[in-house]
């Protein structure tokens, strides 16, 4: 599935990201392929929160829809 | 008021002397030790051809230079290649990292170690990490990145002498497996080592400086760098994850609608109270009124009446109503300085308490619908204050076509603090039902004109991704220093703005060419706005500055329909002159025009509509 369909409190990993640019402004911030983390937060039609430890990142929805994620929990 | 003394740092420091470069991440606290290193030789300015402000000061023998907050070294965005530049000339890179953003900030640190640089770590808000149950092995840290880390926190001033004291133990790292192979054909051919990383990891502008082509592994090396800054963080880091300190959680909160939104709401009205009503109303009472249009204005008319009569042409140019002496110095130290230095003030405390990322994210969505991001919800408040300060932070929105949007949209339906006030008043005599009417014509225009323009202009929009720094309270040092800066660059861009704009009406009035336009239009307010003619010179008076049209409403009778269509038409009619030119410089000429014309277009259409459906009430 891709992140936009994620639900808040999901556990998930990132399997990939469909654009180059947004995948390396991405991995610096810690959200590479392979991680796990934690969607904490779920703004209605808004962004998406990814938590990773202490880190927190938000996701506009058209970029979470190019992200390919797995549940793992 | 501790403002930071400019002085020049080419006076102080001597040419060629090795460079200490602060770097890391955005909200770091990177500027608590800039402050200590420098002390007072602090000199801020413009990088050249950005918006991006650059503090340089003196250390012992060096030169210490600040860089924008950054999470890599590479070339996303203007904060980014500045960052990248300075950090590519450092001697020595003092690198602040966030104890409780370890895993993110450490990305950096991998890739300046891996550039070759000296580097020495202050592992910062170890409190704060202590607080959220995160144990970091401070001597293990070390050991894996070669080079000294210091555990700090800054804000208490603990540790900072000892950072300052262990600088000339920087050190060259531990860098990936393999880096010295892949670096040294670029080597070869005489360039430096961190110049190398950047052809290896496809800096297009790097490449272009040295013409080279891209090695085309930057995937490759990005991909390695997480894996080790992930293995560091596993051996270094201990945590407990059941511990949130009150500043995360209410980080948290900020994010969910409910509290988020009322949280919102309740800010914005602190920041309007603050601005609007404080500065905009008793301050600028007693600034411009008082001491410029009071004291300052009759003293200069009077002064150059001496020596040129105010009637004659240089007279007028000087010293006449809309004179480079008069109006332009009243109008910006009298009216927008309070007004800009309010609107920075808040803008500051927002950014360094973390809480305009948590606002760009709940406004993110309804800025999508008219083709932007959370983002633009910077210059959208700025807007409210001078819409030539929106336009210049434009810059900070990720592509072209989110700069036209907003720079149009901005300038059409945001009425600037100087015509709010003005407005506000009139509309508050006025009764609830045409407040209410007033506001839901601006913001129904803002999503069609929003929507429209999305479709229309090519391309697409970037979307939001952004790092949420932790919730906490800001430095008022920085907050101050931020504000001085920021204020000194918008008197210093926007001045030259407000005194051309001065000299074309000027010029416009005293070769008759106003009465003309005046005429001119008269059949369109008469007919279709069903407004008197007079009307015709207060919409002129509007180019000229908002907010004299605003005030040329006064003295008009109306009846309630027809000041409400006036109102209105005069909110989205053209922007002042000086906005008008500062939209001319920041986007292309075409741009310009049609944003320019589509503003006046939409103005009168409006004002038409509104008119005609008032008239549907009769009793108005």
């Amino acid at each position: 599935m891709t992140l936009d369909k994620a639900k808040r409190g999901d556990e998930i990993e990132i399997i990939h990201i469909n654009d180059a640019r947004i995948r390396a402004q991405a991995i610096r911030l810690g959200i590479s392929e392979g991680a796990r983390m934690l969607c904490s937060e779920k703004v209605p039609a808004g962004p998406i929160i990814l938590k990773n430890r202490m880190q927190e990142v938000a996701i506009g929805r058209k970029i979470a829809h190019m992200i390919k994620v797995e549940r793992v929990g | 008021m501790s403002s930071p003394k400019t002085v020049k740092t080419e006076d102080v420091v001597p040419e060629g002397a090795p460079r200490l470069v602060l770097a890391g991440n955005p909200n770091v606290g990177k500027s608590v030790f800039f402050n200590a290193l420098t002390g007072m030789y602090v000199d801020v300015s413009n990088f050249p051809g950005t918006t991006v402000e650059i503090s340089r000061g003196k250390f012992r023998n060096y030169l210490v230079e600040d860089t924008p907050g950054v999470y890599g070294v590479s070339s996303f965005n203007d904060e980014e290649t500045v960052a990248r530049d300075i950090i590519l000339e450092a001697d020595v890179i003092l690198n602040v990292v966030d104890a409780v953003h370890m895993h993110r900030d450490l990305f950096l640190t991998q890739q300046m170690i891996d550039m070759g640089k000296k580097l020495i770590v202050a592992l910062n808000q170890m409190d704060e990490a202590e607080k959220n149950g995160i144990r970091i092995d401070v001597q293990k840290l070390s050991d894996m990145l070669g080079v000294p880390v210091i555990g700090t926190m800054a804000v208490k001033n603990i540790g900072i002498s000892d950072v300052i004291d262990k600088i000339e133990e920087a050190s060259q790292g531990n860098r990936l497996p393999g880096m010295e192979e892949m670096l040294k054909p670029y080597v070869e051919k005489g360039l430096t080592e961190a110049e190398a990383l950047m052809i290896l990891e496809d800096d297009s502008e790097i490449c272009k400086r040295k013409n080279m082509s891209p090695a085309g592994s930057q995937e490759e090396l990005y991909k390695r760098r997480r894996a080790r800054v992930d293995e560091i963080i596993s051996a270094v880091v201990a945590e407990s994850n059941d511990k949130a300190s009150f500043s995360v959680k209410l980080g948290r909160l900020m994010l969910k609608p409910f509290p988020g939104i009322p949280m919102l709401l309740v800010t914005l009205f602190a920041v309007f109270m603050f601005v609007g009503v404080f500065m905009g109303q008793t301050v600028v009472e007693l600034t411009e009124e008082k001491i410029m249009a009071g004291l300052y204005q009759p003293f200069v008319t009077n002064l150059i009446g001496k020596i040129i009569p105010i009637d004659s042409f240089f007279g007028q140019l000087l010293a006449g109503e809309f004179g480079l002496l008069t109006m332009t110095p009243v109008y910006i130290l009298g009216l927008l300085l309070p007004l800009v230095v309010g609107f920075y003030l808040m803008l500051s405390i927002l950014e360094d308490s973390g809480y305009l990322p948590r606002i760009a994210v709940l406004s993110d969505r309804m800025m999508n619908r008219v083709g932007l991001n959370g983002r633009a919800i910077i210059p959208t408040i700025l807007a409210f204050g001078c819409f030539t300060a929106a336009t210049m932070t434009t810059r900070l929105l990720g592509s072209k076509r989110e700069r036209v949007i907003a720079t149009a949209l901005l300038g059409l339906t945001i009425p600037c603090s100087a015509q709010l006030g003005i407005i506000a008043g009139i509309l508050a005599s006025m009764g609830l039902p045409y407040i209410l009417f007033y506001i839901f014509v601006l913001v129904l225009l803002f999503g069609l004109v929003g929507k429209l323009l999305n479709k229309v202009l090519p391309g697409e929009s970037s979307s939001l991704l952004i790092d949420l720094p932790a919730i906490r309270l800001p430095g008022i040092r920085n907050v101050l220093k931020k504000t001085f800066v920021k204020t000194k660059i918008f008197l210093k861009d926007a001045t030259p703005l407000f005194a051309l704009g001065a000299v074309i009406i000027t010029l416009l009035r005293y070769f008759g060419i106003l009465e003309a336009i005046q005429d001119a239009i008269a059949p369109l307010t008469v007919s279709w706005l069903n407004l008197p003619k007079e009307m015709a010179t207060v919409f002129i008076m509007g180019m000229i500055r908002r907010d004299f049209g605003a005030a040329g409403l006064s003295s008009i009778a109306l009846t309630k329909s027809q000041m409400m269509t006036a109102l209105i038409t005069i909110t989205l009619f053209v922007p002042c002159i000086a906005s008008v030119i500062v939209i001319f410089k920041e986007r292309t000429k075409g741009e310009a025009v049609l944003i320019w014309m589509g503003s006046l277009v939409t103005a009168f259409v409006v004002g038409g509509l509104v008119s005609k459906f008032l008239m549907l009430f009769p009793a108005g």
